[in-house]
């Protein structure tokens, strides 16, 4: 039995009035690939910021990587990678001084970002273009490179939020082979998404609906239960029936 | 037409969604104008002076009393001898050391001459220069009453003075048209330059320049808002200066309020100018603010009269728009005259907007291309 | 430790890849130090006067010739009708009217005492004045010049005359680029400083990346200092190259140690960028946080005694101008390099300095948020 990396239970964030997350509770095992589905403004984003020790649950007990997202949110950083669609990378730094510089500060050694860096343009096939700008990147090889650093430093659970967002289907599908590799490497990945077919490439899944996990398990039983075809069908049927 | 009034409606709403920033927007110039107002001044007040008294006799005393009653200075310390003016000045306490003669009241009566040394502070220019002409009158003043009236009769030319425009002498109205010409420039060429690099930043130029509307509409569009702000600071400004400051328009009102129009237009056109040579806000703000500020507080006639200044700085002075301004506002507010006065001014101010305007649509132009 | 300096280079490679950052923060300094410190002066180089002489004899011919003898003044205009005077006056065609009534020569004839009208444009209320001393100058001379006629050689023995002399310690020849051209060069590093470390701040902001940084480990003192450090040192550049200039262009002295100026200067600039980052922290967007800090910029410059001096401003204004930075390092700037005053000397604006940088900077990183 896998360690659990990640322990929620009634986790609730407000906003005012606002309930953002109404007692979220479950847990994430070690070398999962977790999804996280939802409509926009399910509470995914909130959910995730508050794990990755970006905002204070309002209450709740939340344990990430064996601290505690209320006392210990700076703990829980060293031992996480993060990365969100919009700006992840600096647009002004070229590949190379960009992995340098977040290498640099989860406290790798100099040579061991090195070898690391050149490992890792192999694998992207884009040994020649290290020194190229951010900036003049497509958007799916700065996806890439985004993930690539945020795993960089081997760290315990890697939060991706809406990580594929605007690519086409080749790229998104080289992305989930990424987070496959990485996985099996033993780290374990929480990833949000509202694009319902990569649920499938998930270990298990969790569907948000108005602040509350409306539901919970592998891909496979929830179509099961929900008698449906797809995931998305699963969603349309959970959403269509919290509308009522 | 219609679609420049729905963009100008939508520049509006993006102002005042920033709240925080149209409310400083509105409250910054009337701000400073107060503030500088009381305090960017030439008077000389409190400035500390240090004596070194080697008669202390009944004239010096009453020389230095004079000196230090005049509201001009402020008594420092009594020194004794001459190896004590270096520590004085030393520090930052006094500005000046003034050293009167031994046998000082002797001499003067019986030789007809004695003498009063000033010694200045000479790292503070200005000051040291104010001062030694003040204590300069103030010991000619001293001279005359002791000559008295017998000998004053002897004197056969009494020369008087009318100061016009500003009896009372105060360095505020030299100041406050200044200080409007300078904020009013900076403030709109910056909230133009930044508010078109914003789009070019945020990637949203892009569908500005593929939609229907014209370069000149999209530059309308820009400044007619920021227009209607600054307009409103204008009045403002004016307001506070006559009350706060007793500075009422002694020309026509009007007229000023016209051509504060001007000056507006063209600052914002100067802003707009700036955004098509820069590609992101922190270049817009560089040249707007930190290549304006200096070469305008210095090079505009405001504080640093323009006459003063090398022949050369003439030429200079000549592409700066506030110089003109300055001008402008200095005659319609406080001497009073009316346009024929200022005609020149006010062409060049013309000239300068429309050359900004017409350089930024060439600049649309090309990019469109 | 090493994070800072990764967060450093980091800063570095991002300010010199803007070409016109790059080349701008060394550039504007220098050109407008150049172009800027020879045009300040506060001497008057002559006054434009315009005589209105209603009376045509020798002697008011004889007063006529003695003012256009003088240095101060160049007689523009003459004419007789006051009413033509006064519009020169209006147009700005002369700063200063006389006018010698007839009769003049009469009078100064009978030993009769006589009066001058002089008309002023006293918008530029010193120069006014000034005018008028010099005026004065004049006519004494021509009234000493009558006595000397009547009594015969020394008419001081009938007036006595105190004569003053004056000297300008530090700065002999008065010369106005001592006192500007470090007034200037404070002025811009103050400005340049402060806008990019703000601006810096808030872009990330504004952009984003600052979540990327607020989810690693990096502290929160490390990521302030570095946004410091970088501008601080850039600062210290532009001095460099200021005070250089400064010897090989105006020949301005330095007598003072010139460690202890740059101390001074780190200390200066740690204050203001500190306070830059903190406003930045009450930010949401560049235009925010350029405004804001406009508003604290022109009123720290404009206070600073550079161009008014500070003994001119009302008391309340002398108070609030004691959380002004500028003014501090602006006396100390004068202070060592024409006095060459040790520490002693400014020890109370030292330590002025210090608390500010301490302030800021310590505020700036409380108020510095990693987890919201």
């Amino acid at each position: 039995m896998n360690e659990k990396v990640i322990s929620v239970h009634n986790l609730v964030k407000k906003f005012g009035n606002f309930i953002a997350n109404d007692h979220l509770s479950f847990e994430v095992y070690q070398g999962e690939i977790f999804g996280f589905l939802g409509a926009n403004g399910a509470g995914k984003t909130t959910a995730i910021r508050i794990l990755s020790g970006l905002s204070r649950p309002t209450s709740g007990k939340v344990m990430v990587a064996g601290f505690d997202a209320l006392k210990q949110p700076e703990q829980i950083k060293k031992n996480i990678g993060y990365m969100c669609q919009r700006f992840s990378l600096y647009e002004d730094l070229t590949v190379k001084e960009n992995i340098m510089l977040y290498g640099g500060i989860y406290g790798m050694k100099k040579q061991l970002i090195r070898e690391r860096t050149k490992s890792l343009l192999v694998r992207l096939r884009f040994e020649e273009f290290g020194d190229r700008l951010i900036a003049s990147l497509p958007l799916g090889l700065k996806q890439k490179l985004a993930f690539s650093v945020a795993v960089l430093h081997e760290p315990k659970i890697v939060f991706l939020d809406e990580p594929t967002g605007g690519v086409d289907p080749i790229t998104r599908r080289q992305f989930w082979e990424m987070i496959y590799e990485t996985a099996a490497r033993g780290i374990t990945v929480f990833v949000t998404t509202h694009y319902m077919d990569e649920a499938e490439y998930c270990d298990r899944v969790s569907i948000m609906d108005e602040g509350k996990i409306e539901a919970l398990d592998t891909p496979a039983e929830l179509k099961k239960k929900y008698q449906a075809g797809s995931i998305e069908e699963v969603f349309i049927r959970i959403a269509r029936h919290g509308k009522k | 037409m219609k679609r420049l009034l729905v963009f100008v409606k939508k520049e509006f709403i993006h102002i005042f969604r920033d709240f925080r920033t149209m409310v400083i927007l509105f409250l910054i110039p009337g701000a400073l104008i107060l503030l500088f107002g009381f305090v960017v001044s030439n008077d000389l007040k409190n400035a500390r002076i240090s004596f070194l008294d080697l008669s202390k006799d009944e004239m010096t005393l009453k020389l230095t009393d004079k000196i230090c009653s005049s509201g001009f200075f402020v008594r420092g310390e009594n020194l004794h001898s001459y190896g004590d003016i270096e520590r004085a000045l030393r520090g930052n306490n006094n500005k000046a050391v003034i050293i009167f003669e031994k046998d000082f009241s002797r001499k003067l009566i019986s030789e007809g001459k004695a003498t009063v040394n000033i010694i200045t502070d000479g790292s503070e220019p200005n000051m040291a220069t104010m001062a030694t002409n003040y204590v300069s009158a103030i010991v000619s003043d001293f001279n005359s009453e002791l000559v008295g009236g017998g000998a004053a009769a002897m004197l056969l030319v009494h020369p008087e003075v009318r100061m016009f425009y500003n009896p009372t002498l105060k360095g505020q109205h030299m100041f406050v048209p200044g200080v409007i010409t300078l904020i009013m420039i900076l403030i709109c060429a910056l909230m133009t330059s930044i508010t078109i690099t914003r789009e070019k930043e945020f990637g949203t130029m892009e569908a500005l320049l593929v939609s229907p509307l014209k370069p000149i509409q999209i530059i309308l569009g820009k400044i007619v808002p920021y227009f209607i702000l600054s307009f409103i600071d204008v009045i403002i400004i004016l307001v506070l200066s006559w009350f706060v400051f007793d500075l009422p328009v002694k020309g026509s009102i009007f007229l000023l309020l016209a051509e504060a129009m001007l000056y507006i237009l063209m600052s914002l056109s100067l802003g707009i100018l700036i955004s098509t040579v820069s590609k992101t806000m922190q270049q817009a703000i560089f040249i707007s603010l930190v290549g304006m500020m200096l070469p305008t507080i210095l090079l505009s006639g405001f504080i640093y009269p323009i006459e003063n200044m090398p022949k050369i700085y003439d030429w200079v002075s000549a592409v700066m728009p506030p110089r003109y301004f300055v001008i402008i506002i200095k005659n319609v507010m406080i001497k009073g005259t009316g346009f024929s006065y200022i005609w020149k001014e006010t062409l060049i101010l013309c000239l300068f907007t429309v050359v900004a305007i017409g350089l930024s649509m060439r600049k649309f132009n090309i990019r469109l291309q | 430790m090493r994070t800072i300096l990764y967060l450093i280079r980091k800063e570095f490679i991002q300010i010199f890849r803007d070409k016109f950052l790059g080349r701008a923060i060394f550039a504007i300094p220098l050109i407008q130090m150049l172009i800027l410190v020879p045009a300040v002066t506060f001497e008057i180089k002559e006054v434009n006067l315009c005589v209105v002489d209603k009376d045509m004899t020798t002697e008011s011919r004889e007063l006529i010739s003695k003012l256009a003898g003088s240095t101060f003044f160049k007689i523009r205009h003459a004419t007789f009708s006051e009413r033509e005077a006064n519009d020169f006056l209006h147009r700005g065609q002369c700063d200063l009217i006389l006018q010698i009534p007839q009769g003049f020569g009469k009078d100064i004839g009978k030993g009769t005492p006589t009066k001058l009208m002089a008309s002023a444009n006293a918008i530029n209320a010193m120069n006014a004045q000034l005018s008028w001393a010099y005026l004065n100058g004049v006519i004494r001379d021509y009234n000493m010049n009558i006595l000397a006629q009547e009594i015969g050689n020394a008419p001081e023995k009938a007036i006595p005359q105190i004569e003053v002399t004056n000297r300008y310690w530090y700065n002999e020849m008065l010369n106005y680029n001592f006192y500007m051209q470090p007034g200037i060069l404070g002025v811009l590093v103050l400005a340049i400083g402060f806008i990019l470390a703000g601006l810096n701040l808030v872009k990330e902001k504004e952009i984003g990346t600052i979540e990327q940084m607020n989810v690693t480990p990096v502290k929160k003192y490390q990521f302030i200092l570095s946004k410091i450090v970088p501008f601080l040192i850039i600062g210290l550049i532009d001095l460099a190259l200021g005070i250089a200039i400064g010897r090989l262009v105006f020949n301005i002295p330095f007598v003072g140690s010139i460690w202890l100026l740059f101390l001074c200067s780190t200390i200066f600039l740690i204050a203001v960028l500190g306070l830059a980052l903190l406003i930045s922290t009450f930010s949401a967007t560049q235009q925010q946080f350029m405004f804001t800090g406009f508003f604290f910029m022109i009123i720290f410059i404009l206070m600073s005694g550079i161009f008014t001096p500070y003994e001119s401003m009302p008391g309340w204004a002398q108070k609030i101008d004691l959380l002004n930075p500028v003014v501090y390092i602006m006396r100390i700037n004068r202070m060592i390099m024409l006095k060459g005053s040790t520490l002693y000397d400014i020890r109370t604006e030292f330590m002025a300095l210090v608390l500010f940088a301490i302030g800021t900077t310590t505020l700036a990183v409380n108020r510095y948020r990693k987890t919201a």
